[in-house]
């Protein structure tokens, strides 16, 4: 287990603080609505008041005439959008496919019809309002209790399912439902768009610079080399900012019509109706064991809603087929149209709806077999991973069962209902396990060595608020010696060598090979030149030499040796710059041979106060199993934020659509609620720290989405132990709890 | 949010001849007093407001609270944390300080003032989305919450044309405590018992209380308690700071040898106005102050609740609430 820097190495596995800590606290990061331009003007869209029809007439007379109105974009005079491209081999990724403006048809509340510019923000507002929309306006279908009837996928199969379900002798068959979720990152989507004549710069609020670039690119119709993507600073994503939305669009083409600057930044209400949310899941579990609790059979059909012109799929299925050890296994996936807004990736996803399911009826199981959730957890705990048949790279969930159990104090669970209490308070008891994949994607990375002992590293990879800068520089300082205040971290724009995209904690395991390379490549430079005729060391060989602490010495010399940038400054060579270049996981040797995942388990308690219905999450115990742990701060952060997050979607996250007019209505952070301060539950987090070299050097998976992963069931299968409800449609009211028998 | 005028009253007197040309003080207001302003810019940067003349009484001298004979007279533009925090309401009037610190958060309570609050404006989500029928915003649409999401809406005082709850949590607490209020208007000063100062929805949802145009509050008043009374307020919701009650409680109860004197229910969350209700302080009267005792006043508050789509939970819920607060304020 993690305890303070078991690496063996300075800079990696310790608890550093954020390099960019400062900026942020000093309010001198730049996030991307914070950029200004001379001349910059204000767009605010004009968002559509029906779900399901089409436009039958508009009237921007009056608004044009409003004060520092400049112009009013409709589909008559946007200009040229394009579609991406059908076949682009993954390299343009967006959920919403149509151009914004495109045609006359409404397919969801607050569809984009047209964008005010005007000189301010508030001029732009208060004409948006006037331009006048008719519509022919259809019935929506926004209901979320669905039904198949479409083709579902097979996403996983193995053996018997049927007869292994059937001849089961105990069974378990239940649906379970979670609801649509909006991200709600403090910081709004916004663009910022600037046009040359010739070039387009984009200040954007994007996950990924790369993709944005290439979309963007592609649908404003001009070479990628014309389009560069800025962004320094993320007041967060989940995932909602993975790929481009359509306002960003709509700012790119405003600032090509008009020739200046402009900057739109979506309202909190936008942010519920035009920039994705995670769709609504309803699964049906068959689970089937034996009296000694040896699952036989495991299926999970699910369904999830998509807009109607896309194929947006929340893969519930994510996480199950390597779970648990059955031979009879299958995951059917279906996709149900809803005249709702497209959906997209909301942190964990697939896995974080997909593992409600299983682990909560993997909790009723253990209730129909009379038998620990843990014991029967480790039970079915695998040897290999059955769906592929291969070994994993390393998983150890069974310490995160055990040693959680223990942390926790497990020991002392009464399972009877409603058994343990202090005072009037019942206490709930649940636990739940969860994965995640591991992956890395392509990454080049540069490395720069100055002459003045500093150090650069470039990348157009972007830090989304989990720590990237951190963990930059942490590997530069690690493979150079260079201390970490003498590294510059200059990644968030496009123009610099092509780093992966923040989404499916991906990002640190990707860049950890191709950070080593560079620093290698620019290290092997310096002994280059260490090694000159007329040089520090010439005439030694140079393998001969070694770096440390960012000097040069022979091996075996006890003496100071030479810092890097003296080094650099006798060869009268201002820096050095070395390349590093790593292939995607999936290109690796070994990729077929093993499984990779990260892996976990929370306990949690929850207290019950029967007298008055007030239900609160007390405390929680965390076991994480991914991989080796680069910073202990930033992971710990992302796990604990996480199971915040994680409590928010178990008790209050709910997007709900009014059934008549197909709006999302709780649109605002007052109505449509997250956890707060006051809900954060005590936190116990552990890492185990198992370096996983099969994935890169240092053996790091990543961390950014199992924390949310579990969290659901675990309170739900409390609640359960506390309440006797068992609640299988997220989440979990007042209302549910109510019908309790349990009293005090 | 639509151009306005806006202008400093530097007098009582200012203020209401300012103010005094609109044709209604309720909903659609041409003129509007901003205080605190953290309902009020909300509703306008909404377009549910559209005042063209704000006038801002900031500088009007209603800032104090002063204690005197009789009991405690609130400036209109004392702040809600301010109030909550002040000696004598914590010591004599706890379920104010209570009710005001459960409200909203920190920084709004720092903004927030006694007439603000008082004339806060429902939640309903229909209310502050001008796309939706509303009979409230918009006299004859159509209330859409009826057959829409109407879980945090009333259960008493509703209408067939409306059932917006008033979501305060100092009102409540007034309720309970007969606070009054003293308006000054075209016609000189007068008071009005907190118990008329809000009328029913009806036919008319757009009229929410007594005020007409011109009208300022300038105070809120609270008699002294009898000897002895205890009040307490709590506050249900779904998480556990920063969101409107699903059900509150009110009470300030006095306790003479052994039977309950005199007593005080009022229920938040849950009404289309704060609710007090007779009917559970009779059940009280004159009872020893016990769980019988509580769930009858608990099924009698509740007696006439009138259940939406989504919110049938909430008169369990109430009761629960109500039942609690009596046993805290008693114990
Ligand atoms: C996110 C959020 C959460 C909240 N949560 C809660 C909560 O949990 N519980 C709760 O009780 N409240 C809550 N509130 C509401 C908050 O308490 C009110 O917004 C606040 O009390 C209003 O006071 P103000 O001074 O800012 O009012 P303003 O916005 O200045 O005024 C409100 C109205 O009163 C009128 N007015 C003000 N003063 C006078 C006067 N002297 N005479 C005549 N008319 C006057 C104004 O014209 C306006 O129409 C919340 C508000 C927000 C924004
Ligand atoms: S309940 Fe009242 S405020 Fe809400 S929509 Fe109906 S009429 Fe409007």
């Amino acid at each position: 287990m993690l305890t303070s820097n078991p690496s063996g190495m300075p800079f990696i596995g310790g608890r550093f603080a954020r390099v960019d800590g400062p900026l942020k606290v000093t309010g001198r990061a730049e996030y991307s609505s914070d950029y200004n331009f001379p001349g910059l003007l204000y767009a605010v869209p004009v968002c559509a008041t029906i779900s399901t029809g089409k436009i039958t007439h508009m009237d921007t007379s009056h608004a044009i005439k409003m004060p520092g109105v400049h112009e009013i974009f409709t589909r008559a005079n946007i200009g040229p959008l394009q579609r991406v491209p059908k076949h682009n081999h993954g390299q343009m990724i967006l959920d919403e496919h149509r151009p914004p403006l495109a045609d006359d048809v409404i397919r969801y509340w607050g569809q984009y019809v047209a964008v005010v510019v005007a000189d301010t923000f508030e001029q732009a507002t208060a004409a948006a309002r006037r331009v006048h929309v008719e519509y022919d306006a259809h019935t929506p279908d926004v209901r979320m209790a669905m039904t198949t009837g479409g083709k579902t996928d097979i996403d996983s199969h193995r053996g018997d399912t049927q007869t292994g379900f059937s001849t089961a002798p105990v069974k378990i068959d239940q649906t379970y439902s979670t609801p649509i979720e909006t991200h709600n990152p403090i910081e709004l989507h916004a663009s910022v768009a600037t046009w040359d004549g010739h070039n387009f710069t984009l200040y954007e609020t994007t996950q990924s610079i790369m993709n944005h670039r290439r979309v963007m690119a592609a649908m404003l119709g001009v070479p990628v080399e014309r389009m560069r993507i800025v962004m320094k600073f993320l007041g967060s994503g989940f995932g909602g900012k993975l790929w481009p939305w359509p306002h960003a669009l709509l700012a790119a083409a405003a600032a090509r019509n008009l020739e200046r600057p402009i900057k739109l930044v979506v309202s909190r209400k936008m942010m519920f109706e035009d920039v994705g949310h995670r769709p609504n899941t309803q699964q049906r579990m068959r689970l089937g064991a034996d009296h000694d609790g040896r699952l036989l059979s495991l299926q999970q059909d699910y369904l999830c809603s998509t807009a109607p012109n896309e194929n947006n799929k929340e893969p519930c299925g994510e996480a199950t087929p390597f779970l648990y050890s059955t031979p009879n296994l299958r995951v059917t996936g279906g996709l149900v149209r809803r005249d709702i807004a497209p959906s997209t990736a909301m942190r964990g996803p697939g896995a974080v709806p997909g593992l409600f399911a299983v682990e909560s009826a993997m909790d009723e199981l253990a209730v129909a077999l009379d038998m620990d959730p843990v014991q029967l957890r480790q039970r079915n705990e695998p040897k290999i991973d059955e769906s592929r048949n291969v070994p994993f790279s390393s998983r150890h969930m069974s310490e995160c069962l055990s040693e959680g159990a223990k942390k926790f104090g497990w020991d002392k669970r009464n399972p009877k209902i409603g058994s343990m209490r202090e005072g009037d308070t019942i206490l709930g008891w649940g636990m739940a396990s969860c994965a995640w994949m591991a992956a890395r994607l392509p990454a080049d990375v540069s490395v720069e060595l100055h002459a003045d002992n500093t150090a650069r590293v470039l990348s157009a990879t972007q830090d989304i608020g989990t720590g990237t800068y951190t963990v930059l520089a942490q590997l530069v300082a690690e493979y150079t010696g260079i201390p970490l205040d003498r590294i510059t971290v200059d990644i968030g724009d496009s123009k610099l060598p092509p780093g992966p995209l923040s989404g499916g904690s991906m990002v640190t395991a990707s860049v950890i090979p191709a950070t080593k390379q560079a620093a290698e490549a620019a290290l092997h430079q310096v002994m280059q030149a260490a090694t000159q005729p007329g040089a520090a060391f010439a005439g030694t060989a140079m393998d001969e030499l070694r770096v440390e602490n960012g000097r040069v010495r022979r091996k075996g010399d006890a003496g100071n040796g030479r810092s890097l940038g003296s080094i650099l400054a006798d060869a009268h060579l201002d820096r050095v710059s070395g390349k590093g270049s790593s292939k995607s996981s999936s290109k690796d040797a070994d990729a077929d041979k093993l499984s990779f995942h990260s892996y976990g388990t929370h306990f949690v308690e929850v207290r019950w106060q029967p007298r008055i219905a007030r239900l609160r999450v007390h405390r929680l115990v965390t076991m994480i199993d991914g991989g080796r742990i680069i910073n202990e701060r930033t992971a710990r952060n992302q796990i604990e934020g996480a199971i915040v997050m994680g409590v928010g979607m178990a008790l209050f996250e709910q997007t709900e659509y009014d059934a008549r007019s197909g709006a999302p209505i709780n649109s605002n952070l007052a109505d449509y609620l997250v956890a707060t301060h006051a809900d954060q539950p005590a936190l116990d987090v552990t890492f185990l720290d198992y370096p996983d070299y099969a994935l890169n050097p240092l053996g790091a998976r990543g961390v950014g989405e199992i924390g949310l992963a579990g969290v659901a069931p675990a309170i739900a299968n409390a609640v359960y132990h506390a309440t006797g409800v068992r609640v299988r449609q997220l989440p979990i009211r007042i209302e549910d709890l109510l019908q309790s028998r349990v009293s005090v | 949010m639509q151009a306005f005028q806006f202008m400093r009253a530097n007098s009582i007197q200012h203020a209401i001849g300012a103010a005094a040309h609109a044709s209604t003080a309720q909903q659609g207001a041409s003129v509007r007093y901003v205080a605190g302003g953290t309902t009020l810019l909300d509703l306008m940067k909404l377009d549910v407001e559209y005042p063209q003349l704000v006038i801002d009484i900031n500088r009007l001298p209603l800032g104090e609270v002063e204690h005197t004979a009789t009991g405690l007279k609130i400036g209109a533009l004392v702040r809600n944390a301010d109030l909550a925090q002040h000696p004598v309401v914590k010591r004599d009037y706890p379920v104010l300080s209570e009710a005001l610190l459960s409200g909203a958060s920190g920084q709004l309570r720092n903004m927030a003032t006694t007439s603000g609050n008082l004339l806060q404006r429902t939640r309903c989500m229909y209310f502050r989305d001008t796309a939706m029928a509303c009979n409230k915003r918009q006299p004859g649409s159509g209330c859409a919450a009826i057959a829409g999401v109407n879980r945090m809406l009333a259960v008493l005082g509703t209408s067939e044309h409306c059932i917006a709850t008033n979501p305060s949590d100092m009102n409540v607490a007034l309720m309970a405590l007969d606070a009054s209020v003293v308006i000054h208007g075209l016609r000189g000063e007068r008071q009005v018992p907190i118990g008329e100062f809000f009328v029913l929805p009806g036919g008319d949802p757009q009229r929410e209380n007594v005020l007409e145009p011109g009208d300022l509050i300038t105070h809120v008043l609270l008699p002294a308690p009898p000897a002895g009374t205890r009040s307490h307020y709590l506050k249900l919701r779904d998480r556990a700071s920063y969101e409107f009650a699903l059900a509150s409680a009110a009470v300030a109860v006095q306790v003479v040898d052994g039977h309950i004197q005199h007593v005080r229910v009022a229920l938040g969350g849950v009404g289309t106005r704060p609710w007090r209700s007779p009917e559970a302080e009779q059940a009280l009267k004159g009872r020893a102050p016990n769980e019988t005792a509580f769930t009858a006043a608990a099924e009698a508050a509740l007696r006439d609740a009138r259940p939406q789509s989504q919110n049938a939970f909430k008169i369990e819920l109430a009761r629960r609430c109500l039942r609690h607060a009596l046993a805290t304020a008693t114990a």
